[in-house]
């Protein structure tokens, strides 16, 4: 498994997200341009998994945010936490939206 | 042998388990449910409290400001913090505070300025970086970093794998080979984390999510000399060392799920009944939990012997190997029947028992899988001639 997400983005829209599954795992949202804006996951407490994750995303979506895509993964958690470490190393930030969690908090990966 | 325990010791299991039940087990209600780390203020508070019982800093010796506790209280204290959701991997979300790397308690003076002391102040995390892709079972054979001298200097190059926390720690020990092959060719280096050419390249995800293990690459990293902790040539015996004092609290922490797991399986097969009656009243149910008891009480036993042995200052090399095989074994066991007294409820992420018996499978292979402790049994019982 790549470290980064390589998937297609998917339009955030209400056709697209009545197809996903209540699975767990993680996803990014992002702007027409791919830039990820956001990343999270739906876990164990979820409703619906990534469906009702991706749900709240389309009812309320973060500024800017016009697309989306999802990966299934039972480890949401360390998934998601390396994705925000590689976009940090990446980026030199976390992605503008993720404001729900502390930077200092992440390892340090640089994937390469 | 009379393990029965002190009156000290009964004090403290009964104040643990009381901190577990009613300070620890009910914030995970809300938490995910592979959490591994508290909000800063409830963890705040629950290391206050584990500092007002007096048992903050566990693993660390008395003389650099730790509780003087031995190991078989230790043990008993690992059978009780980890008796909740998150307890295989993060007992009580790591209140009880954290030991530094054992091995930095041999460094010199200067080393331990630098990295010992502000671990142990909670300033700095480290890692400990000895399995390698070739194999982590063998590592006197399958180290293949290699560390060449340049100047004062030394200069490493290589792999590791299944390394814990190696992206949140500040330094970590590092091992190498700077000789031939074999034990008399590897050497401990400190090395720090934000030095040029180590590489944390990607977090390992396995069937536990709490203190998730990493890959490294290590590409012309520049060592001091002065970061060789014990002498060239010695890293072998620094990571033996450690390997073997794991293991007693390692099994012992084994089984604090375990005996979670089948109170919550006797409790429940006496509420639910199916066709009329109990579960508890069906013998198939009654032969599950006799075998739970037997499992629980054998590897409990097995762990507070070699507890013992190494608090008389006995050796203990193949006590600790037969209580780590067994606990290991016995809690995946027990937790896999208690799981299935529970039915759908069992597999479900609404109980902790999903959890464990993921994380419990790891246990089985961490800390040196239970072939290699047959094989330290074997040794030990044979004679040095199978090594």
């Amino acid at each position: 498994m790549a470290v980064r997400m390589d998937k297609s983005w998917l339009s955030l829209s209400s056709e697209n997200v009545t197809k996903l599954a209540a699975h767990l795992g993680v996803y990014q949202l992002a702007n027409d341009d791919g830039e990820i804006l956001y990343i999270g996951m739906a876990g164990g407490r979820t409703l619906f998994g990534l469906k009702g994750e991706l749900q709240k995303a389309l009812d309320e979506p973060p500024t800017g945010v016009t697309r989306f895509r999802v990966e299934v993964n039972m480890a949401y958690r360390t998934r998601r936490l390396e994705l925000l470490a590689a976009h940090v190393s990446d980026h030199g930030g976390l992605p503008i939206a993720n404001t729900d969690i502390d930077e200092s908090s992440l390892g340090r990966i640089r994937p390469g | 042998m009379d393990l029965s325990l002190t009156q000290e010791q009964q004090l403290i299991v009964d104040m643990v388990r009381r901190f577990v039940r009613e300070e620890v087990v009910p914030l995970e209600d809300s938490l995910d449910p592979d959490e591994d780390t508290l909000p800063p203020d409830q963890f705040a508070k629950l290391v206050a409290k584990t500092k007002e019982m007096g048992l903050y800093g566990l693993g660390i010796p008395p003389e650099y400001g730790g509780p003087d506790i031995d190991i078989m209280t230790r043990s008993l204290i690992a059978i009780e913090n980890s008796q909740h959701r998150a307890g295989l991997y993060a007992p009580c979300y790591g209140a009880f505070g954290g030991s530094g790397l054992a091995q930095l308690y041999e460094a010199t003076e200067e080393q331990k300025e630098k990295y010992l002391y502000p671990t142990l102040r909670g300033e700095k995390k480290a890692f400990f970086g000895l399995s390698e892709p070739s194999g982590g079972s063998d590592p006197a054979r399958a180290i293949q970093t290699r560390a060449v001298r340049d100047g004062d200097d030394w200069v490493i190059n290589g792999s590791k794998l299944w390394i814990s926390g190696a992206d949140r720690a500040d330094y970590g020990l590092l091992f190498a080979r700077t000789g031939g092959p074999g034990r008399g060719g590897v050497t401990a280096f400190i090395i720090e984390t934000h030095w040029e050419g180590f590489n944390v390249r990607r977090i390992v995800h396995t069937l536990r999510q709490a203190l998730h293990a990493t890959e490294i690459q290590i590409e012309n990293l520049r060592v001091p000399h002065d970061n060789i902790l014990g002498v060239e040539g010695g890293g072998f015996a620094i990571a033996n060392d450690r390997l073997t004092r794991q293991r007693i609290p390692y099994a012992a922490s084994c089984l604090g799920p375990a005996f979670k797991a089948h109170e919550l399986a006797i409790e429940y097969s006496q509420i639910r009944e199916t066709f009329g009656a109990a579960l508890s009243s069906r013998q198939g149910i009654q032969w599950m939990l006799v075998e739970n008891e037997i499992d629980l009480r054998t590897a409990r036993w097995f762990v507070l012997d070699a507890a013992a042995k190494a608090d008389r200052g006995d050796g203990f090399r193949t006590e600790a190997a037969i209580c780590k095989l067994v606990a290991s074994e016995a809690a995946g066991r027990v937790i896999d029947r208690s799981m299935q007294i529970h039915g759908g409820l069992g597999v479900a992420k609404d109980l902790p028992f999903e959890r464990w018996y993921r994380e419990i499978r790891i246990r089985r292979i961490g800390e040196g899988p239970s072939e290699v402790q047959k094989h330290i049994i074997a040794r030990d019982i044979l004679g040095a001639g199978l090594r």
